[in-house]
C-alpha cells in the first residue's frame, strides 16, 4: 500500500493538530473549567489518533489513544485538570512532535515507544473512578452516530443522479457490445476516515486491476484533492462479477459500504437533462446534514469543516511550485526589461508600440505582485509555538512572565518565515532570561509582579517590522563596556568615547554574552550575533532601543519579498549598480564646497543632520581612468541618501540612470563576492549589474 | 563488437589554446562554448575572476585560465571564447584564448602526472597527431577555487 504521497497532507495536518493542541492545553491550564477547550484537545487528539493510524505509525496511535482517553474523561466530568496533568499533556504533545521528526527526516515514526509517558497517561485515568464505562459510552455514541448517518442517507443510489456525457455513454454501450458489464458504484466512506482522498485513490486503484473506471462523481482530480463529501459515484466497465467489485472496493478500510448495481445507460440525450438538475437537489439535501451532526456529535463537526474546500477556499499548493511560478515571473520581468530597452531605440516614434508596451509592463508588475501574495504566509505559522514557549520558561526559571502578541495575520514571503522562527525564539529567550528581572526583583523595585514580554509585528510600507520588547531591567551600557573592554573586544579608550548606540551593538558581536551565569536557555556566548547574520542574510536588519530600568526593545525589519524589487539604477564611473529603492531616502546633489571633515571623513551637512559620505567608487574599486567625466571638481556631486534604521549615509555616484524593476539573482557558487554586493540582476540589454546592499556602507 | 570496452579506455577532449600551448579539458565537464561578451566586473572577489556574464538568465561567474596559471593577460580577440563547465552542480567560466577541436585520446596516449608534481591542475600530458596537451584537471581546479 502506498501512502507515501498522502505523507506530505499528513504531517502538515499533524503540524496542525499539535499547533492546536498546544494553543488549546494554554487555555486548558489558565481555565481548567473552559469545556469548549476540552472538547477542541478532545477533537484534535482524535485526528491525530485516526490520522497516525491511517499512515500506520502505531506508536504514534498508541500515545495519541491514551492522551485522547485522558481527555475523555475530562469532557466526561470524570477528571480535573491539574497541573501535573497539563505538565504530562505538554510531555505528551513533545513526544508526538519528536515522533513527527522523525517522520519528516526518514518517513518512519521511529523506535521510541514513550512507555514511560503512556504510564503516566494510564495513571492520571485510573484515577478517575470508571473508565471502562466511558470507553463504552464512547463506543455506544460512534454506533449512534453512524446509525443517525443511515437514517438520513435516503437514497444511496447516489450515482442515479450523476450527469453522464455523450461521449461517455458511447463507451459504456461499446463495451456493453463487446459482453462486458457496466456498473455504477456508489462508496461511503466513514465518517471518521481522515485522509479521504488516501482511501479513494485504494478504492480506484483496486477497481481498476478488475476492470475500467469510465467516469467518477467528482472528477478524479476532485477525488484527488479531497473535493468531496463521504461519498463518490463511479462507473466502472469490467468482466468481472457485480460482487466481486463490491468485494474490492469494500475490502479498502475505512469504506463503509458500496452500493453497486449493473448500471442501465440512459438512451436518449433529453434525460441527461432533468438528471443535470438532481445533483443541486442533492447538495441542499446534504447541506443541512452536517449542522444537524454538528449538534449531535460537536466532536466531528471541525475536523469535518476543516477538509472541505467548500468552506475553506483554499489549496495546497508545494512550495517547489510557488518557487518555480515566481522563476517564471522574473524571467518575464527580465524580458519585458529587454523590449523596454529595444523599444527606446528602435520605435521611439511608434505610440502604438509604446502604449503596448506600457500595458504589458503592468500586467507584469501585477502578476508579480499576485505571485507574491500567494507565497505570503502570515507570521501566526511562526509565532503560535511562542506561547507555550514563554510558558515552559516561566517554569524552568522561575520568573512569573506572560506574552503579549499582536500583528501575527502580518504576512511575510514563505522563505523569509522560515527563516525567521529561530531568530525569534532566540530574541524571546533573550527576553526572558536576560531582560526579565526575577519575580523577588521585580517586587521589590516595585514593578508588577507577571513580567511582560511582547512580539509585535506590523507591516511598513515594504518592509515588515516585528518588535520584541520586555519590561525588564534594559540593557545596562556601562556594563556592556566593561564587559567588552574584560573580553578585550575594545579599549578602555575606545569605550570612554563609544555612544550609548555603539556600546548596544556591542552585543550582536560574535561571543559576547553579558549574562553573569550561564544558563540552559541562552547565554551561550552565541546569539545575537547569529540573529543579526541571519536577519541580514534576509535582506533585513535588527537593531535595539532599551532604557535602563525600564525594558528592551528588538527591532527587526524585513522585506516583504526577496526575489524581486525596486532599484534605482546608478552609474559609477562607467559601471552600473542597482540600489534597492528601500532604503533609499533622497537624491542631492552637493556642492564640493560644502564637503566637510570630520576625523578626517568626508561629510555633508543636509538639512541639520550630519551625513557620512561614501564614495561608491573607492569602495567599489572602480579604477576612474576617464578622470574629465568622473571627477568634474567643479560640479556638483550626485548624492544619494540611504537610511538603516535612523541611521544615514550618502553615496556618491556618477550618474543617476533611473528606476527599475528588478529580478535579484545569486553570483555563482564559486565566485568571492563581498558583503557589499547582494547579488546581480540582468539588466534589458542582457547586462548583468550588481546590486549593492547599502546596509554595509551606512 | 565490444564497444563499451573501446569507450572506457578512450576520451573526448575539447582542444584550448594559451599562447602556443595547448590545453584539453574532459568533454563531459563542458556545458557550452560561448564568445566573449561583456563581463561584469565584482570588486573585491578573488583575482582571478574576471567577474560575471548573463547566460540565457542564469549569472555565471568567468575566470581567467591565464591569471590561474600565472600567465598575463592577453588581448581578447575574434577567437576568444568562454567555457562554461559544470562542477559541483554550478556552473563557471573560463576564458580561453581559442577554442580548436575536439580531439578522442586513448588511454595509452595519456601520460599521468601524479598529484605531488607542483602543477596539480593537471592530470596528465595528452600525444594527439606529435603534438602535446596538457589535460587540466577540472574537479582539483574547482576543488581549488573552494577551498580559498
Amino acid at each position: 500500500m502506498d501512502l507515501s504521497q498522502y505523507l506530505e497532507i499528513f504531517i502538515d495536518e499533524t503540524k496542525e493538530h499539535l499547533q492546536t493542541l498546544n494553543d488549546q492545553v494554554l487555555i486548558l491550564e489558565a481555565e481548567p473549567e473552559n469545556i469548549d477547550t476540552v472538547n477542541e484537545i478532545f477533537r484534535a487528539a482524535h485526528s491525530l489518533k485516526g490520522m497516525a493510524g491511517t499512515m500506520g505509525f502505531k506508536r504514534m496511535q498508541r500515545l495519541t489513544h491514551d492522551m485522547e482517553n485522558v481527555f475523555s474523561e475530562i469532557r466526561n466530568g470524570k477528571l480535573n485538570v491539574n497541573a501535573d496533568m497539563v505538565d504530562i499533556v505538554f510531555k505528551c504533545l513533545d513526544a508526538i512532535e519528536g515522533y513527527l521528526t522523525n517522520i519528516i527526516e526518514s518517513a518512519d515514526e521511529g523506535t521510541e515507544d514513550n512507555e514511560e509517558l503512556i504510564g503516566l497517561l494510564n495513571d492520571a485515568l485510573s484515577e478517575s473512578t470508571d473508565a471502562a464505562p466511558a470507553e463504552e459510552k464512547k463506543k455506544e455514541q460512534e454506533t449512534e452516530k453512524s446509525s443517525s448517518e443511515k437514517a438520513d442517507g435516503e437514497d444511496r443510489c447516489k450515482f442515479r443522479s450523476v450527469p453522464i456525457a455523450d461521449f461517455e455513454k458511447n463507451a459504456m454501450l461499446e463495451a456493453k457490445g463487446k459482453g462486458m458489464h457496466v456498473y455504477a458504484a456508489t462508496v461511503y466512506i466513514q465518517e471518521s476516515c481522515l485522509l479521504k482522498a488516501a482511501r479513494a485513490f485504494l478504492v480506484f486503484k483496486g477497481v481498476e486491476d478488475k476492470g475500467e473506471v469510465i467516469k467518477s462523481y467528482p472528477s478524479a482530480q476532485d477525488i484527488e484533492d479531497e473535493k468531496f463529501e463521504l461519498d463518490f459515484s463511479m462507473f466502472i466497465v469490467s468482466e468481472k462479477s457485480l460482487d466481486e467489485i463490491k468485494t474490492t472496493i469494500e475490502n479498502v478500510s475505512e469504506i463503509e459500504e458500496a452500493v453497486i448495481e449493473e448500471y442501465e445507460i440512459p438512451d436518449t440525450a433529453t434525460e441527461t437533462v432533468p438528471k443535470n438538475e438532481e445533483p443541486k437537489n442533492n447538495k441542499t439535501e446534504e447541506a443541512p446534514k452536517p449542522v444537524v451532526s454538528e449538534k449531535k456529535e460537536e466532536k466531528k463537526a471541525p475536523a469535518k469543516a476543516a477538509g472541505k474546500p467548500v468552506v475553506n477556499r483554499s489549496v495546497r499548493v508545494d512550495i517547489e511550485k510557488l518557487d518555480d511560478l515566481m522563476n517564471l515571473v522574473s524571467e518575464l520581468i527580465i524580458a519585458k526589461n529587454g523590449l523596454v530597452s529595444v523599444s527606446g531605440v528602435a520605435a521611439a516614434n511608434d505610440q502604438k508600440f509604446n502604449e503596448q508596451i506600457e500595458y504589458l509592463e503592468r500586467i507584469t508588475t501585477n502578476l508579480h505582485e499576485s505571485v507574491m501574495k500567494t507565497r505570503m504566509v502570515p507570521i501566526e505559522s511562526v509565532v503560535n509555538r511562542f506561547p507555550r514557549m514563554i510558558r515552559d520558561l516561566s517554569k524552568k526559571l522561575n520568573k512569573e512572565m506572560e506574552l503579549i502578541m499582536t500583528g501575527e495575520d502580518t504576512e511575510l514571503d514563505r522563505t523569509v518565515i522560515d527563516e525567521i522562527g529561530d531568530p525569534l525564539m532566540h530574541m524571546l529567550r533573550n527576553a526572558a532570561d536576560h531582560g526579565l528581572e526575577s519575580t523577588i526583583d521585580r517586587l521589590r523595585i516595585g514593578k508588577p509582579q507577571v513580567g511582560t514580554i511582547r512580539l509585535d509585528a506590523y507591516q511598513d510600507g515594504n518592509n515588515v517590522t516585528i518588535e520584541v520588547s520586555d519590561d525588564g531591567s534594559g540593557i545596562d551600557v556601562e556594563k556592556i563596556k566593561q564587559k567588552a573592554i574584560d573580553k578585550g573586544a575594545i579599549t578602555e579608550e575606545q569605550a570612554e568615547y563609544m555612544s550609548e548606540k555603539e556600546a548596544v551593538d556591542l552585543l550582536f558581536q560574535p561571543a559576547f554574552s553579558t549574562a553573569e551565569k550561564i544558563s540552559d536557555v541562552s547565554g551561550r556566548g552565541v546569539g545575537l550575533d547569529v540573529v543579526k547574520n541571519k536577519i541580514e542574510g534576509l535582506g533585513g536588519d535588527v537593531e535595539v532601543a532599551s532604557k535602563l530600568g525600564e525594558g528592551t526593545t528588538f527591532i527587526v525589519r524585513l522585506p516583504l519579498t526577496l526575489a524581486i524589487i525596486q532599484a534605482l539604477m546608478v552609474d559609477v564611473c562607467g559601471e552600473k549598480y542597482a540600489l534597492p529603492l528601500n532604503s533609499i531616502v533622497t537624491l542631492e546633489e552637493i556642492l564640493p564646497e560644502d564637503i566637510k571633515y570630520v576625523h578626517t571623513k568626508e561629510v555633508i551637512n543636509l538639512r541639520g543632520t550630519v551625513i557620512p559620505l561614501v564614495r561608491l567608487n573607492e569602495v567599489l574599486d572602480v579604477s576612474s581612468d576617464d578622470d574629465e567625466e568622473t571627477n568634474p571638481d567643479d560640479e556638483g556631486l550626485v548624492v544619494v541618501i540611504v537610511k538603516k534604521g535612523d541611521k544615514q549615509a550618502g553615496l556618491v555616484i556618477s550618474k543617476l540612470i533611473g528606476q527599475q524593476e528588478i529580478v535579484i539573482k545569486p553570483l555563482g557558487k564559486f565566485i568571492h563576492v563581498p558583503k557589499l554586493i547582494s547579488g546581480a540582476t540582468i539588466l534589458g540589454n542582457g547586462d548583468v549589474a550588481l546590486i549593492i546592499d547599502s546596509n554595509t556602507l551606512v | 563488437m565490444d564497444n563499451n570496452q573501446v569507450n572506457a579506455n578512450r576520451k573526448q577532449y575539447i582542444i584550448l589554446r594559451f599562447d602556443s600551448e595547448q590545453y584539453g579539458i574532459d568533454i563531459s565537464y563542458i556545458d557550452n562554448i560561448v564568445r566573449l561578451q561583456p563581463i561584469t566586473r565584482v570588486p573585491h572577489s578573488q583575482p582571478y575572476f574576471l567577474g560575471v556574464i548573463n547566460l540565457r538568465g542564469e549569472i555565471i561567474p568567468v575566470m581567467s585560465m591565464r591569471r590561474k596559471f600565472e600567465l598575463d593577460d592577453a588581448e581578447n580577440t575574434g577567437k576568444t571564447r568562454i567555457l562554461i563547465i559544470k562542477a559541483e552542480n554550478a556552473k563557471i567560466g573560463i576564458l580561453v584564448d581559442e577554442v580548436r577541436e575536439v580531439v578522442t585520446l586513448d588511454e595509452e596516449d595519456i601520460e599521468k602526472i601524479t598529484a605531488d608534481d607542483s602543477r596539480a591542475y593537471l592530470t596528465g600530458v595528452g600525444k594527439y597527431n606529435d603534438t602535446l596537451i596538457s589535460l587540466i584537471n577540472i574537479s582539483g581546479l574547482v576543488a581549488d577555487i573552494d577551498n580559498e
